[in-house]
């Protein structure tokens, strides 16, 4: 730090900062997208709270209806797409290159513009509460009340301009990471010696690029209905508002695999590492996850049972639901299988791998059990099925990142998380997302309907909601202590060491925090647990070359311009054609920069 | 490999006794949320039971799998926790043991989907020929009953014979809502532009809660309605209370509310029949408004005290309401109140 020169300081810091917004080091960009995509978790989790806060007696006072159909909107929103989406690509920058032994991505530049693409549909989105109001639709935002007839205002234009823009960077993160895994593997790694976490990488984005583009269509679609008049989805002149729930949906039931799959993989790697042993059926786990990707693509009109399907498509789609669950339940015994017989460590990663297991399994439970459209007429739009979405969500997707935030927090910084303070926040979600979400299984048994910003009292549903809010201040107070337990942590001096887990995969096998470089020599892999083998057949490290002549690109500012330009483009989207055209030229401009950037 | 003897059998006795007494307490609280009100899970109609028996068989399997994954996951995490000088099997996988659970999940699976395709293939095609039929239309945010058969028409409140099929024709004239009333069925939407179908046959008279399910906008959470299911005799008093015309008052204050009603512009939006200048269809049909146990879209009671609430600042009770604030005097109100309350 340049402290101790105060002329200097302001200098660097400057130039500190342009390091960070040119950076193409996927190193960097993992933790652009980690740090952003928490802040979006604390902001999701603030609209959670107002909207439980309302809830926690009847006939609540604390915020109006439109706020609250705003917050809820904006909270599935925020964790979805800004928090939960970008903490995946996170780890996924993160670990890609390192844990299959390559210096980067395969488009280091590609994956820069995907942060900063992303940053602005993140702030875009949010801003629309500052900007004359947020979504208020619901994040599946279904027709006919998303047309100008029932919403007018730019709450969903909104919607349509940022959903547009994260899509994109999605997109271009999913080719990146597909097209590294696949091509950029170090010598001896076959597909079936990948890591599990790189399969569920590989698989989530196929899962992206595949749903991506259908979603896009219904979000063009949606603002050419409110914006130039087309009758896609409005009945009165022809639409058909069915279409719009079919084609969100096909797009949305894979997203919900796109959430689950990475912290499925980061479970996969913790427990062996943890419990010292290989993973239990590598080959079935990653089968497994793959057929839940496909599968994940035949379900879609699980979530329209109540809307008149018709006999026939009831039954096929609640077999193919169903069958979902013999992959998931494959995963479960596997997990299982790998603590079995092990000398399991419990460091704070392990708590949250454990509670994962289980926590999913509920949230799996619930899942099979809607799949029965017979069931299904009473959870469906009730709070059984936000108590579903959350054991999946939060006991998933939320409590494997932290598992992997703590597994992976020694090589990405060269410092422990503490792990008295880190135990205090795993007890404090685990009981607080227990306590929020479990009763919500029995207000739904009690027919308290989703989307609701009040109710009267005499339904028996006051105890199970005030249950419910208290436990989202338990869970405020574990993630408080988790970010205290960060910032301290940032002090301590780096003395993890390579290797601190003993654990078996690439990314362990160099310093920590690793080099620009990552490898000084890119190591070969002769088994599915390299390290391991090395380990187990005494070969030592390859010697570190006199000179190293690594050709790494060269920082560039043009992901930044064509990220403006995207900007412009959306904001143009909301107010007038002509800032429109301004972005264009700005993408232009900056696609036509980067053509001819020199890379060396 | 793991704790043995004594640690062992204490870890796997303390584990299974963790899981038995959180199933037992799950299985308390979900008892308790079953005897509510608007229970999802006392069925009072015959599709509604049979749905039901569906239901209960997947709720036990889910607490068998509930309890069995927990139980694992306990017992492996005592038993195996690390120890001085412990020695991790070496297991790549055992394929046995792959084929086993994968039959697992299948058998469970199977189970569940024979009972469930019966009840879809006999619950959910055509209403017998018999059944009595009512057009359920959804607006924002009320719901409107039409017995095309009948020549009634109402709002609110929905009454239906026992022991006789019921075809519930389901529209919407705006958004999507959706019609549920957990006792008597699962849910069905109401979509703009189609119409759907829904049939059931109660079996047990008596009063039963209904809410809109699907998210309709801002005032969702006020759209709620009840079922009212009578003996056949009280239903057929009922019908011809409905059919009746509504006499305008010809003195007192309430005679002073039938033309105030006409002032005031009721009639562009409700429909008294019998009062030859309402014939309004934006708003619900109001000629037995007295007889109707609730107002303002099933959020209040039919009551004086909230009719008065309801006319004084309609938005300001239900939040969006296409009923606009009237900005009617004291004097004016005195005078509707007195006129709605003979319309019986």
């Amino acid at each position: 730090m340049a402290t101790a020169v105060g002329t200097l300081s302001h200098t660097e810091d400057r130039s500190r900062i342009w390091e960070w917004m040119t950076t193409v080091d996927h190193k960097k960009i993992a933790a652009l997208y980690g740090v952003t995509g928490f802040i979006f978790f604390l902001i999701g989790g603030i609209e959670a709270t107002l909207v439980r806060t309302q809830l926690a007696v009847p006939n609540g006072n604390v915020i109006d209806a439109d706020l609250f159909n705003q917050l809820f909107t904006t909270h599935a929103l925020t964790m979805i797409f800004l928090a939960i989406m970008p903490m995946g690509a996170s780890f996924f920058n993160y670990l890609i290159p390192l844990q299959i032994g390559a210096r980067d991505v395969a488009f280091p530049r590609l994956n820069a513009l995907g942060y900063w693409t992303y940053l602005t549909g993140a702030v875009m989105l949010t801003s629309s509460f500052f900007l004359g109001g947020a979504p208020n639709g619901g994040w599946f935002a279904y027709a006919p009340l998303t047309s100008l007839e029932y919403a007018a205002g730019k709450n969903l234009d909104f919607y349509t301009v940022s959903l547009l823009i994260l899509g994109v960077s999605s997109l271009m993160g999913s080719l990146n990471f597909a097209v590294t895994i696949i091509n950029m593997r170090a010598p001896g790694m076959t597909m079936m010696r990948l890591p599990v976490y790189m399969w569920m990488t590989l698989v989530v984005s196929f899962l992206l690029i595949l749903s991506l583009p259908i979603i896009t269509v219904a979000l063009v679609q949606l603002y050419f209905d409110r914006n130039f008049g087309t009758n896609f989805f409005t009945p009165d002149t022809g639409g058909d508002p069915i279409l719009w729930q079919h084609i969100f949906w096909l797009f949305g039931h894979p997203e919900v695999y796109v959430l689950i799959l990475p912290s499925m993989g980061i479970v996969s790697e913790v427990l062996p590492v943890m419990s010292r042993k290989p993973l239990f059926g590598y080959s079935a786990i990653v089968f497994a996850g793959a057929a839940i990707g496909v599968l994940g693509f035949a379900v879609w009109s699980h979530h329209m049972f109540t809307t008149g399907l018709g006999t026939v498509p009831q039954i096929v789609f609640s077999a193919s639901t169903m069958a979902i669950g013999i992959p998931t339940g494959i995963k479960i015994f596997n997990w299982l299988g790998t603590m079995y017989g092990g000398n399991i460590r419990f460091t704070t990663a392990t708590y949250f791998s454990v509670a994962f297991i289980f926590l999913f399994t509920i949230g799996g439970i619930s899942g099979v059990m809607h799949a029965s459209p017979a069931v299904d007429g009473q959870h469906q739009d009730s709070y059984f099925v936000v108590a579903h979405i959350h054991y999946v969500l939060f006991g998933g997707a939320i409590m494997g990142i932290f598992s992997g935030i703590f597994y992976w927090f020694p090589k990405m910084t060269g410092r422990f998380l503490d792990e008295t303070s880190g135990k205090w926040t795993f007890w404090l979600l685990f009981v607080g997302m227990n306590l929020t979400f479990f009763p919500m299984h029995f207000l739904g048994l009690a027919g308290m309907p989703r989307r609701i910003y009040t109710y009267d009292e005499g339904l028996g549903w006051e105890t199970w909601n005030l249950v419910a809010t208290v436990g989202v201040y338990v869970i405020i107070v574990g993630v408080s202590i988790f970010i205290v337990n960060f910032f301290r942590t940032m002090r301590q001096p780096q003395t993890a060491g390579d290797n601190p887990w003993d654990a078996a995969t690439l990314e362990w096998a160099t310093s920590s925090p690793p080099p620009e470089h990552n490898f000084d020599v890119v190591p070969e892999v002769h088994d599915r647990d390299p390290l391991w083998y090395n380990r187990d057949h005494g070969i030592a490290p390859a010697a570190k070359p006199e000179h190293l002549h690594i050709h790494l690109p060269p920082p560039s500012y043009m992901p930044l311009v064509v990220a403006m330009g995207v900007a412009l483009l959306g904001i143009g989207g909301l107010s007038h054609v002509a800032v429109a055209v301004l972005g264009v030229a700005v993408v232009v401009y900056g696609i036509w920069g980067w053509a001819l950037e020199p890379t060396e | 490999m793991g704790r043995s003897g004594a640690g062992r059998i204490i870890a796997i006795v303390v584990s299974l006794v963790i899981t038995a007494a959180t199933v037992g307490l799950l299985y308390i609280a979900f008892v308790d949320s079953a005897n509510t009100p608007q229970t999802t899970f006392q069925a009072m109609s015959e599709n509604g039971q049979k749905a039901q028996d569906v239901y209960t068989l997947i709720f036990i399997l889910a607490g068998i799998v509930f309890a069995g994954v927990m139980a694992l996951t306990l017992i492996f995490s005592l038993v195996y926790r690390e120890r001085e000088g412990g020695k991790a099997l070496q297991l790549h996988g055992n394929s046995k043991l792959e084929v086993l659970w994968t039959f697992i999940p299948v058998l469970i699976v199977v189970v569940m989907a024979v009972p469930t395709f019966q009840v879809i293939a006999e619950t959910t095609g055509a209403a017998p020929e018999e059944s009595l039929t009512v057009q359920a239309v959804g607006h924002q945010w009320w719901f409107e009953f039409d017995y095309p058969e009948l020549g009634v028409v109402t709002a609110g409140d929905l009454h239906l014979p026992v022991d006789r099929p019921v075809r519930v024709i389901l529209q919407s004239k705006d958004v999507i809502h959706s019609f549920w009333v957990p006792q008597l069925s699962g849910k069905v939407d109401m979509v703009p532009g189609h119409d759907n179908q829904l049939w059931f046959t109660p079996n047990t008279p008596g009063e039963y809660l209904g809410q809109c399910a699907e998210f309709c906008g801002i005032s969702h959470a006020n759209m709620r309605f009840r079922v009212f299911v009578h003996t056949q005799a009280d239903f057929d008093a009922w019908v011809q209370g409905q059919l009746a015309e509504a006499a305008t008052p010809t003195e007192g204050l309430a005679a002073e509310g039938a033309q105030q009603f006409t002032l005031s512009g009721c009639i562009g939006c409700h429909t008294v029949k019998g009062n030859a200048l309402a014939m309004g269809v934006v708003g619900p049909n109001l000629t037995h408004f007295a007889s109707r146990t609730r107002l303002a879209g099933g959020m209040a009671e039919n009551n004086e005290a909230e009719l008065r609430r309801w006319l004084s600042n309609p938005p300001a009770m239900k939040p969006g309401s296409i009923m606009p604030n009237l900005n009617l005097s004291p004097e004016a109100i005195d005078k509707l109140v007195a006129y709605l309350q003979t319309l019986q």
